[in-house]
């Protein structure tokens, strides 16, 4: 899949990839940008492939997605309580403290994401890891009907 | 009863009606190599390097429509393979290759002669395989060239570790298989076929273009039903000649870079196009923003993502062009009056004008052996009815503009990747398919090097091709550019230190020719084509200095030619027409 991105000079943004409840198959979430031209090219291109039962659009109709985030923080003095209140505005959870660190998880869509890291501002940040981002249509329409 | 996965790989090949495969043998494959010798049903070809091997087998799919196979060893095995399976690959060849793989407890680990087949062969393949279970192997083999073979066709390669060709288990294998991720579209949409002829049958000045998937998709006689009910002019891509008859007045020659000056102006200025198994590929098109402004496109394919990947296209068809076509033409009317009558008449009065212009006229009082003469000339001396595969440069250009293909499988060539060394591995599998038949490889003295171990090939199999090897003493293609585009530094395009081919082909127990007068040209390849039984290596020294015209340069429009320098002595560049 990456190869094939890379091979035809499309971007890939995030892709994440399990296994479901068949365990033939696995999903993949892929976010990527580009005209309607490249994303119908995309989609074939994907569609190629021997290995794909089935390629959608999610932004063709309302759709849900989210996105882990794992950020580890500074946290000492003053902006110990500073960024508990943040994490809470933004709905997150600190899983892990130690006497000058947290560790701050956060799940939504990907530009919340964006939002929580920069609204940290000054707060040093050590470490942000993301997973990418998992969609889902909505409604009572599943991919595999 | 149980087989070993050996005996599974040779009895699948034989049970899918496989008679030939062309392969070098080694460690990994050694089990499948003992169990070819125990049989009789499928005859091994030893070629002597992966590449002929891969380039012999994709020969034979283009000669015959069957899938061409390969068997190969491990790691160089496979990496000598990869240019065979990426040339077809880029031309759709249906092909399937059996590697050898290091034992399944060593994958990963480094082991002697293991490369990632999967990973190094993935670009460049239509799919590929891993078999870890002998279980898994026949049906495998089964999916594979069903994959190859149907939909838009393409190499599979199969990669079957040691263990697993030792390893034994109960054999059958499958009347067909069905996946549930691949299953190619081959009617057309009934409601586009219905608009595209609507569209054709009102068009002033139509144009149908073809390519190899009128070849590939056996689609010739469809396709030469619709063009002649229309009456409109066909052109044909390099890798689509044959698929309409050369011969027929509506034919109006190849298009392109090196296409006829009458093709690619009609392509110009249409107003209705007809795309049939044509993937609107750069050396066709030239500069996008300058392809056919006028035109609204139907374009037939069996591949979706070829259609509307570098033009727009009006009418999109996906479909096999066979299918396609047939359904078409039970749309269009006998060809009674039509309202647009008037028009094509007058569309044709205007490609007569540029026909007029005679775009592939060449010197035919030069004291040297213009290449062009010699094509003319094998055209002549084999009745139009020789295969003729090529390799890449000039002379594949002048093959392709003075051998004129009547029949679709004839013109073998590598448009898609342009591989040097592909035309004389391509006549051997050209000749193992169609032993009676007269195949000639019209090459160059920088091409022909690069797979000359073949020969040996050919004296092992007693195949008697003709090599009509286009001498000029240079790499002609890149000497051409670096005259026009590069000021005339010829930077390593002189072919220095050439053997003597006529001794070359001796030494191989072939018999070696050299012409060097045009007064001699068609008596010796009368001769050639005289000994019917031996190969044949017939050097022609030609006029160093000739070009291929008509020439598109990379990036112009069709209505940018460079034409022939008349005898004037103006340079192509200053006889720039439109
Ligand atoms: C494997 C490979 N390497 C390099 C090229 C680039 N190339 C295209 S044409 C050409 C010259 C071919 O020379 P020759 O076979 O003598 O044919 P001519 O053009 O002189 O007829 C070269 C080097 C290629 N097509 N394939």
């Amino acid at each position: 899949m990456a190869a094939l991105f890379s091979a035809r000079g499309y971007n890939i943004e995030s892709l994440t990839v399990a296994p479901t409840e068949d365990d033939t198959l696995s999903r993949m979430t892929i976010v990527t940008v580009g005209s309607d031209q490249i994303i119908e090219q995309i989609t074939k291109q994907l569609n190629k492939l021997i290995d794909v039962v089935r390629v959608i659009d999610l932004t063709d109709g309302p759709h849900i997605e989210r996105e882990l985030l794992l950020a580890k923080v500074v946290a000492k003095d003053r902006s110990r309580e500073e960024v508990k209140r943040l994490v809470d505005i933004f709905r997150g959870r600190i899983i892990d403290v130690t006497n000058t660190t947290y560790i701050i998880e956060l799940t939504g869509p990907g530009d919340k994401l964006n939002a929580f890291v920069e609204s940290l501002g000054e707060i040093q940040i050590m470490e942000v890891v993301r997973s990418g981002v998992s969609g889902i249509a909505r409604g009572d329409k599943a991919l595999r009907s | 009863m149980e087989l070993t996965g050996a005996e599974i790989v040779v009895r699948s090949l034989a049970d899918e009606g496989v008679r030939h495969v062309f392969g070098y043998p080694g460690g990994a494959a050694l089990h499948i190599y003992d169990a070819l010798y125990k049989q009789d049903r499928v005859q091994h070809i030893l070629a002597r390097h992966e590449q002929g091997a891969t380039h012999a087998a994709d020969g034979y799919a283009r000669a015959t429509g069957l899938v061409g196979v390969v068997l190969v060893t491990s790691g160089p095995g496979v990496t000598n393979a990869v240019t065979g399976l990426a040339t077809a690959h880029m031309d759709s060849i249906p092909m399937v290759l059996v590697a050898g793989q290091v034992p399944t407890h060593l994958i990963g680990d480094d082991a002697f002669q293991e490369v990632d087949t999967v990973g190094v062969t993935r670009p460049c393949v239509k799919h590929n395989f891993l078999v870890k279970d002998v279980a898994d192997l026949a049906v495998t083999i089964k999916k594979a060239f069903f994959i190859a073979s149907t939909g838009r066709p393409g190499p599979v390669v199969i990669d079957v570790p040691k263990d697993v060709t030792a390893n034994s288990t109960k054999y059958s294998y499958p009347k067909s298989v069905k996946m549930r991720s691949y299953a190619p579209v081959r009617k057309g949409n009934r409601k586009q076929i219905k608009r595209a002829v609507e569209l054709l049958l009102n068009a002033e000045r139509p144009i149908i273009y073809t390519g190899g998937g009128v070849i590939q998709g056996g689609a010739e006689k469809e396709l030469t039903k619709t063009v002649q009910a229309l009456g409109y002019p066909c052109t044909n891509t390099l890798m689509g000649l044959g698929g309409f008859p050369a011969s027929d007045p509506l034919f109006i020659g190849m298009l392109g870079m090196h296409g006829t000056y009458e093709s690619n102006m009609a392509m110009y200025e249409c107003d209705v196009m007809l795309a049939v198994g044509a993937r609107f590929d750069d050396r066709v098109t030239g500069d996008l923003k300058k392809f056919s402004p006028t035109a609204r496109i139907i374009h037939v394919d069996a591949d979706p993502t070829s259609i509307g990947k570098n033009v727009r296209v009006e009418v999109p068809i996906v479909g096999e062009a066979k299918e396609v076509l047939a359904d078409m033409n039970a749309l269009i009317p006998d060809n009674g009056k039509r309202s647009n009558g008037e028009a094509i008449e007058k569309w044709w009065q205007r490609i007569k004008e540029w026909q007029g212009l005679k775009s592939l006229n060449y010197d035919r009082d030069s004291e040297l052996i213009k290449p062009q003469f010699v094509i003319e000339k094998l055209f002549e001396v084999t009745g139009g009815d020789a295969f003729i595969t090529s390799d890449v440069g000039q002379h594949q250009m002048w093959a392709a503009q003075f051998y004129h293909f009547d029949q679709p499988r004839r013109w073998i060539n590598s448009g898609g990747l342009g591989t040097m060394g592909f035309g004389l591995p391509a006549a051997m599998g050209v000749q193992i398919a169609h032993p009676e038949a007269t195949v000639a490889c019209v090459t160059g003295e920088a091409s022909v090097m690069m797979c000359i171990q073949e020969l040996s090939t050919c004296k092992q199999y007693d195949l008697p091709i003709k090599i009509v090897n286009l001498n000029n003493r240079y790499m002609g293609m890149v000497r051409q550019w670096q005259e026009f585009f590069y000021d005339r530094r010829y930077s390593h395009s002189y072919m220095d230190a050439l053997p003597d081919f006529v001794h070359l082909a001796e030494s191989f127990g072939h018999t070696g020719i050299c012409v060097e007068k045009p007064s001699e040209v068609e008596d010796a390849l009368r001769e050639m084509f005289g000994r019917k039984d031996q190969l044949v290596f017939m050097d022609f020294i030609t006029d160093q200095t000739e070009n291929v015209y008509p020439m598109i340069a990379a990036g112009a429009g069709h209505n940018e030619m460079h034409l022939q320098p008349l005898s004037d002595g103006k340079t192509p560049q200053a006889r720039e027409v439109a």
